[in-house]
């Protein structure tokens, strides 16, 4: 799976709980879940689920924590696969 | 730990507490009843002469006995290698999505029974029902909230 294919597929999982679509259009690494998609902390847990349904992996509460923009999640779902 | 432990933990008090007594609590759910008092305040303005328990607390009464009390259950089933019970939490409603079917009148006791969905990052997600003395269902959806010590 491509870097670009994963970012694709966050974009999708985030989609449905975004409050400021404007922050959709220039999606990319740097996109900020809360400051730029203003997405409220329960619905970021909703997202942490989403994206361990969709590439069939296990999010811990520190990965969690860490998870604060696009490119990180891209990061923690690319390294959570190798193992 | 017992049930009147959770109670005592939760962070409301009269004229906002609708929990009197919890039945059974376990990690996957939660039953409790509560009897809405004939002369609370509310009656006198809902409706003008026509009092009717409004729909906002019948949802704050499944959401303190079915994801409060379930949450405070929880948590302290996480913290049991402290064996002190938690004290104080922090809790805040993230979303509900309720559908009514028959109306609560003044007097009336009714029981609350939860699911858990899921408790992942401090969210606990349930579906919860609410039944009248008949044991008729009042309403049934799903509440979310936030919760940690």
């Amino acid at each position: 799976m491509t870097d670009k294919t994963i970012l694709e597929k966050i974009k999708n999982i985030v989609t449905p709980y975004v409050q400021r679509k404007e922050g959709l259009e220039d999606f990319s690494d740097s996109t900020d879940f809360i400051s730029d998609l203003k997405i409220n902390s329960a619905n970021l847990v909703d997202v942490i689920l989403d994206v361990e349904d969709e590439f069939n992996i296990e999010i811990d509460n520190t990965s969690m924590e860490g998870m604060l923009t696009a490119g990180d999640a891209k990061r923690i779902i690319l390294t959570k696969m190798e193992n | 730990m017992n049930f009147n432990h959770i109670i005592s933990t939760l962070p409301y008090a009269k004229p906002f507490l609708f929990v009197d007594n919890i039945l059974q609590i376990d990690e996957q759910g939660c039953t409790g009843t509560y009897l809405f008092p004939e002369d609370s305040y509310f009656y006198k303005g809902h409706f003008k002469n026509h009092p009717l328990t409004p729909g906002v607390l019948l949802t704050e009464c499944m959401a303190q006995i079915g994801v409060v009390c379930l949450g405070i259950f929880l948590l302290n089933n996480l913290e049991d290698e402290s064996k002190s019970e938690i004290e104080d939490i922090q809790i805040a409603l993230s979303s509900t999505q309720i559908d009514f079917f028959l109306p609560i009148y003044p007097g009336e006791q009714v029981k609350v029974v939860s699911k858990k969905e899921y408790f992942r990052f401090n969210k606990l997600k349930c579906g919860v029902e609410m039944f009248n003395n008949k044991n008729e269902l009042v309403c049934r959806g799903m509440i979310a909230g936030m919760i940690k010590n």
